[in-house]
């Protein structure tokens, strides 16, 4: 178990956070001009590094908001957290 | 096992060496990615069903250190779907076989599997699926809480518990089988057709020329292939990734625990979806517990303490006299999983390099069928019918197998 910083609410236990799986999935700009293929990676597809990752999590049992983090998926260290209208961080 | 024997007196010795370490040749037909149970099983098929033997398993670590070391061992075919259900059960017949085949002690006990039902819904679906096996003559009845009393006596079937036990599903044939000896038996057996397993060799990229791969790149340098398997589990979007090809599977972490020795008294493997707990007891007398996944994205090979936390609590509520058991070991594995729960096998856009991926928390049990189906693959060069419904493009067509219902473990 470790401690996540909510952007709002500060450092909480991980047992107060809901997993959202990877950031920055845009919804299609003209979904009905996409075709089976380009939906199937609109749906299913996502990455899935070994190393820096920007992902969606909610404070669940806080202040139930959604925040996006960089987080490294080989060492589960969290690199930095920011609200969905900031700019994904350049983590070097 | 009588009276005077220490537990795990009747287990047979440690071997001696059972294959060379060869130094790796400069090419060969076939190169396998991955020296789990699930690549040692395609060389072994493609060498006793296919006479292909210039074939090399290359594994990064050492021989099946990777969920092949880390799994609990289930083994059944009481899934849902047809499409499941056909390659599940030709895994479990074959295994029925296995230590003939293999002359090799692999400890399969066919000691049966409870999946619990705790509510009306529960019921319904479980008993879908009894009727599902049935017309797939797979071995399944629907049991009754006296029943599952009778077939695993520590069970609480009390109905004033959180989740009381409304009945079960029963495969009489489902078991468990020791996973290192399969690992070994396998390898031992390829290694004797002359097929080279070469530990220690991490795949770091690929040669390409167009839509074919013509070699892999390694940390002991470049190997060429005529035809390639990426059986790497949980690794398998670091290969993907190195050859542009988009796959749906997310690695996530996923734990086991054993407790101490103790005399036997889990007779049978008893699993329940809705509490997210498993046991089964071992051999030598440990009881072996599983728990669902850890919700995010892993390769670090541990997970959280308070997946743990939550299993314990759902086990010791079922099984009320676990609460006076010690808790020896934990550990984790890395898990490959996909949008339907099911794997993907089959063709990539590169045309010799077929994909093994995404069996998740459920591909030991898969471990013959899946050697088997893969090997008829590459030396047909044709998806074999068992494992065509599990294309990459299923997620295109929409043909998807939603097993979430019969994985059984939550994700
Ligand atoms: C805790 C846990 C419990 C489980 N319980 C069950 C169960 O009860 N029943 C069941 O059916 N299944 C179970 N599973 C799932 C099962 O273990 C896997 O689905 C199955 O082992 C996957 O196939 P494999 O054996 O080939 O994978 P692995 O044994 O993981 O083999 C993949 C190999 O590829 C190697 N590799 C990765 N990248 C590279 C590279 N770049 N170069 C070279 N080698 C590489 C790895 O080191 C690894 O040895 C469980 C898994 C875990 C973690
Ligand atoms: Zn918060």
């Amino acid at each position: 178990m470790q401690l996540i910083e909510c952007p709002w609410c500060g450092s909480r236990e991980e047992t107060e956070f809901h997993y959202g799986g990877e950031a920055h999935v845009v919804y299609p700009d003209d979904p009905a001009s996409l075709n089976d293929e380009q939906w199937a990676h609109y749906v299913f597809f996502r990455a899935n590094p070994k190393g820096l990752f920007a992902e969606r999590w909610n404070h669940s049992a806080g202040c139930r908001r959604w925040f996006n983090a960089v987080r490294d998926t080989a060492t589960y260290r969290f690199h930095s957290v920011y609200r969905l209208d900031e700019q994904k961080p350049t983590i070097s | 096992m009588t009276a005077t024997q220490p537990p795990g007196a009747h287990l047979p010795d440690h071997p001696d060496f059972l294959w060379r370490n060869p130094e790796p040749k400069k090419s060969y037909d076939v190169v396998i990615v991955g020296g789990g149970g699930h690549g040692l099983a395609t060389a072994h098929y493609l060498a006793k069903n296919h006479g292909i033997t210039n074939v090399a398993v290359l594994e990064k670590g050492w021989l099946a250190g990777g969920n092949m070391a880390r799994n609990t061992t289930l083994i059944r075919s009481n899934y849902l779907w047809d499409e499941s259900a056909k390659i599940y059960e030709h895994a479990l017949k074959l295994w029925e076989g296995l230590e003939d085949d293999l002359d090799y002690p692999i400890l399969f006990s066919q000691r049966g599997v409870l999946n619990l039902a705790h509510s009306l819904q529960d019921v319904r679906d479980s008993v879908r699926r009894v009727e599902a096996n049935k017309l797939n003559g797979i071995d399944a009845e629907w049991v009754g809480p006296d029943e599952v009393k009778k077939l695993c006596p520590l069970v609480n079937i009390s109905s004033d518990i959180r989740y009381p036990v409304m009945g079960a599903t029963y495969q009489p044939r489902a078991g468990i089988a020791k996973h290192d000896y399969v690992a070994w038996g396998f390898a031992r057996r390829a290694d004797e057709a002359g097929i080279d397993i070469i530990q220690n060799c991490e795949v770091t990229g690929f040669v390409t020329d167009g839509n074919k791969v013509t070699g892999v790149r390694t940390s002991r340098g470049d190997i060429a292939a005529g035809q390639v398997a990426l059986c790497a589990a949980g690794h398998t979007s670091t290969l993907t990734d190195m050859l542009g090809i988009r796959t749906p599977v997310q690695s996530h972490p996923l734990q086991a625990l054993v407790s101490e020795l103790l005399e036997p008294v889990h007779p049978t493997i008893v699993m329940s979806n809705a509490i997210h707990v498993y046991v089964s007891q071992a051999h030598k007398g440990e009881l072996v517990m599983g728990a669902g996944v850890d919700s995010y994205n892993g390769y670090g090979q541990r997970g959280a303490f308070h997946i743990i936390e939550r299993q314990m609590a759902a086990a010791v509520e079922l099984f009320p006299v676990f609460a006076r058991a010690h808790l020896l070991r934990t550990w984790g594995g890395i898990v490959d999983v996909c949008p339907d729960a099911s794997p993907i096998v089959g063709r990539t856009p590169y045309d010799n390099v077929y994909l093994n991926c995404g069996w998740g928390t459920g591909g030991f049990k898969a471990t013959p069928g899946l050697g088997w189906c893969l090997a008829d693959t590459i030396a047909n060069d044709e998806p074999h019918e068992f494992i065509a419904p599990f294309s990459l493009d299923r997620f295109v067509t929409g043909a998807l197998v939603d097993e979430h219902g019969a994985a059984a473990v939550a994700h």
